[in-house]
């Protein structure tokens, strides 16, 4: 039936031609850049509900990291950054519904975008794509040579080589369908830091 | 029911009759309009994004044959399944299907219009199915056993005591507690559950990449990525006008869409599904329903170049006023009132006269659909096919012999302004004057423009 529908569907388009309308170029443009993305990132960062912090060193995020009440208390951590540790190992976990009670998640952005505070991550490195999205905490560290002015300059960068998952996150999950009020922490993590390092 | 045709004065009636709820309503949409011209405002090049997003809709829609079957191969070599459903009956026999082959109990859903357009809830749960809202609104509408009343904003026309009442006698919340944040988490809590239970995941598409087979779907709550990362089958429904032709065309789009719906700089979660997960399926469900016949129609087929972003809801004054039901229709406000009469315009004749003729919504739309220009359009068709009351077209019947006759516009004109000024007030504010109704009319002048005009021209000689 899908296949007759298919049929019924293209032909029923290819009989009724329109006017032809050129496709514009889009990534090439006078769009908006900024004196100081990195700057431009954060204060776009802090207006979506995150965090934004750039220190000297992956050090200096680890010692800041462990300085949190709440990372001391945190029962499972999972850290796919070298030089910050975790205590969950992913590739030991066969069903990603184990991993329901993940408090943290450390994550290395691709890209980061000065005019939105959108991080690109995808799955590339990971086992089971829930971690990004089932945890309490997000940390994504990004280096400072990844920070883009505008999605234009980062989607000329983003590359579909075959089966995978890329998101641009900004900031926590939030809603406001109850009555317009912003609550940060809908479905998604209940806050998002981000740390630049060089 | 059996409805011949839908009467939105009626309904908008019914709706603007709790006059401190319809100017809340008014005030909430109006301040999410806000919000998106302060970030319009932000980028300079705003205008020319929405004059490539709607060349890129266009182009997309005169190729669109050939730019269905490059989303299907690509779509398949990543290893998703592509369906294609004529209408919504086979759209919802086809994800039945699916779900019935593994044998899935329960399904964790996300927002999508296109499901609600084929009424597919009602139709998996008719046949035993569990299918869970998990978009915050759009849980609450169907807790409430209603349909969304605004495409982004689904439960925009409740208070926030009704959800709190509505959480007591579904989930258990403390009765009278109705603060936003808490009954946020409570949701949050409850529904975290009902998606480690699912068997499935459906979602809905914002972009479809003809270029690499992917798919995007756009969340704040992240309700979508969870729904489809927890079980092994992701179901994507999809009309089939949401094809863009290249990946890069979404620098354009991602830029508009949040900005025009909610003031956002762009979604919290942008998702970006190029095949299945390991080891799990992708489905991705293509259906027409109507759209190819839209396509043919030289002057509705823009219509489909709706992102539905909803800006022209926020923005347009009758929506305010008179609420998403008042137009008993999946897409409501200015763009559902031209998509809805072109399916079945017998029932939806009397959305096109929801509209002032203001054009506030083309100046919001960020794919430029001249809206309203569709709409006057439209009138004119409806017109033609005698589909408007009986009384309306008598009037304009009777208006259109008097402009033509200038003896009769001249006596009618000293007609209008004797009467206006000597007939008594309950004479000319009765019931047979719906422009009278909650306004005054302005005073009448007492010489017709004719006259003062010829007057002025005496004076300056």
């Amino acid at each position: 039936m899908s296949e007759q529908s298919k049929q019924k569907i293209l032909s029923r388009i290819r009989n009724h031609s329109l006017p032809p309308v050129g496709l514009p170029e889009v990534i090439h443009g006078n769009w908006i850049r900024y004196d100081d993305p990195i700057a431009q990132l954060g204060k776009m960062i802090e207006f979506v509900g995150g965090s934004f912090e750039c220190l000297p060193s992956i050090d200096s995020v680890h010692d800041r990291l462990k300085s949190f009440p709440q990372m001391q208390e945190a029962k499972r951590v999972l850290s796919l950054v070298d030089g910050i540790e975790g205590n969950v190992d992913l590739d030991s976990i066969p069903d990603p519904h184990d991993l329901e009670d993940l408090d943290f998640m450390i994550f290395e952005g691709d890209i980061g975008v000065a005019e939105n505070g959108a991080v690109w991550i995808t799955d590339a490195k990971i086992k089971h794509r829930v971690v990004l999205f089932i945890n309490q905490h997000l940390i994504i560290v990004l280096r400072r040579h990844r920070i883009v002015h505008n999605m234009h300059e980062a989607y000329a960068q983003i590359r579909v080589h075959g089966p995978g998952f890329g998101c641009f996150v900004s900031g926590p999950s939030k809603t406001a369908d109850i009555e317009q009020s912003l609550v940060i922490g809908a479905h998604g993590c209940r806050s998002l830091q981000m740390y630049v390092i060089p | 029911m059996n409805v011949t045709h839908i009467d939105h004065p009626q309904l908008a009636n019914v709706f603007a009759r709790n006059a401190d709820r319809a100017h809340w309503h008014d005030g909430a949409l109006w301040f999410v309009r806000q919000k998106r011209d302060r970030q319009a405002s932000l980028i300079p090049e705003w205008e020319e994004l929405r004059e490539l997003a709607g060349q890129i809709k266009t182009h997309t829609l005169v190729n669109l044959a050939d730019i269905l079957v490059q989303f299907e191969n690509n779509a398949t070599a990543l290893g998703a399944k592509v369906h294609w459903a004529a209408d919504a009956k086979e759209h919802n026999e086809i994800v039945y299907s699916i779900l019935k082959d593994n044998n899935v109990q329960r399904v964790a859903k996300s927002k999508s219009m296109l499901t609600e357009e084929c009424h597919l809830n009602p139709f998996l749960e008719e046949r035993g199915l569990n299918v869970v809202d998990t978009d915050l609104g759009e849980w609450i509408v169907q807790l409430r056993h209603e349909p969304p009343s605004h495409i982004v904003l689904p439960a925009i026309h409740i208070k926030k005591e009704e959800v709190g009442e509505t959480f007591h006698q579904h989930i258990g919340t403390p009765k009278g507690n109705a603060d936003p944040i808490f009954l946020t988490g409570a949701a949050r809590n409850h529904l975290r559950h009902k998606f480690v239970d699912a068997d499935a995941g459906i979602t809905g598409v914002n972009f479809a990449i003809a270029e690499t087979g992917g798919i995007v779907v756009c969340t704040n709550e992240g309700n979508a990525d969870l729904g489809t990362s927890l079980p092994p089958i992701h179901i994507a429904c999809m009309g089939i006008e949401k094809l863009i032709p290249r990946l890069v065309d979404l620098s354009i789009f991602t830029r508009l869409l949040a900005r025009s719906a909610t003031g956002q700089p762009i979604t919290t979660y942008t998702s970006h599904f190029h095949g299945p997960r390991p080891g799990g399926q992708l489905h991705i469900v293509l259906v027409d329903n109507g759209r190819t016949q839209i396509r043919e129609s030289p002057d509705f087929h823009r219509s489909l170049n709706c992102i539905r972003c909803g800006a022209c809801m926020n923005t347009c004054p009758v929506f305010r006023r008179s609420g998403g039901h008042s137009y008993s229709a999946t897409v409501p406000g200015p763009i559902g009132s031209i998509l809805s009469p072109a399916q079945d315009p017998k029932l939806h004749h009397s959305l096109p006269y929801a509209c002032t003729l203001c054009g506030s919504c083309t100046d919001v739309c960020p794919v430029k659909i001249d809206i309203h220009h569709q709409l006057l359009t439209w009138r004119s068709e409806l017109a033609h096919a005698k589909l408007i009351p009986l009384s309306k077209r008598a009037s304009m019947r009777m208006v259109s012999v008097i402009l033509r006759n200038t003896w009769l516009f001249k006596i009618s004109g000293w007609f209008a302004r004797k009467s206006l000024r000597w007939m008594p007030r309950f004479a000319i504010y009765n019931p047979l004057n719906a422009w009278g109704k909650s306004r005054d009319l302005p005073p009448a002048p007492k010489d017709s423009f004719r006259a003062q005009f010829a007057k002025r021209k005496r004076n300056k000689s």
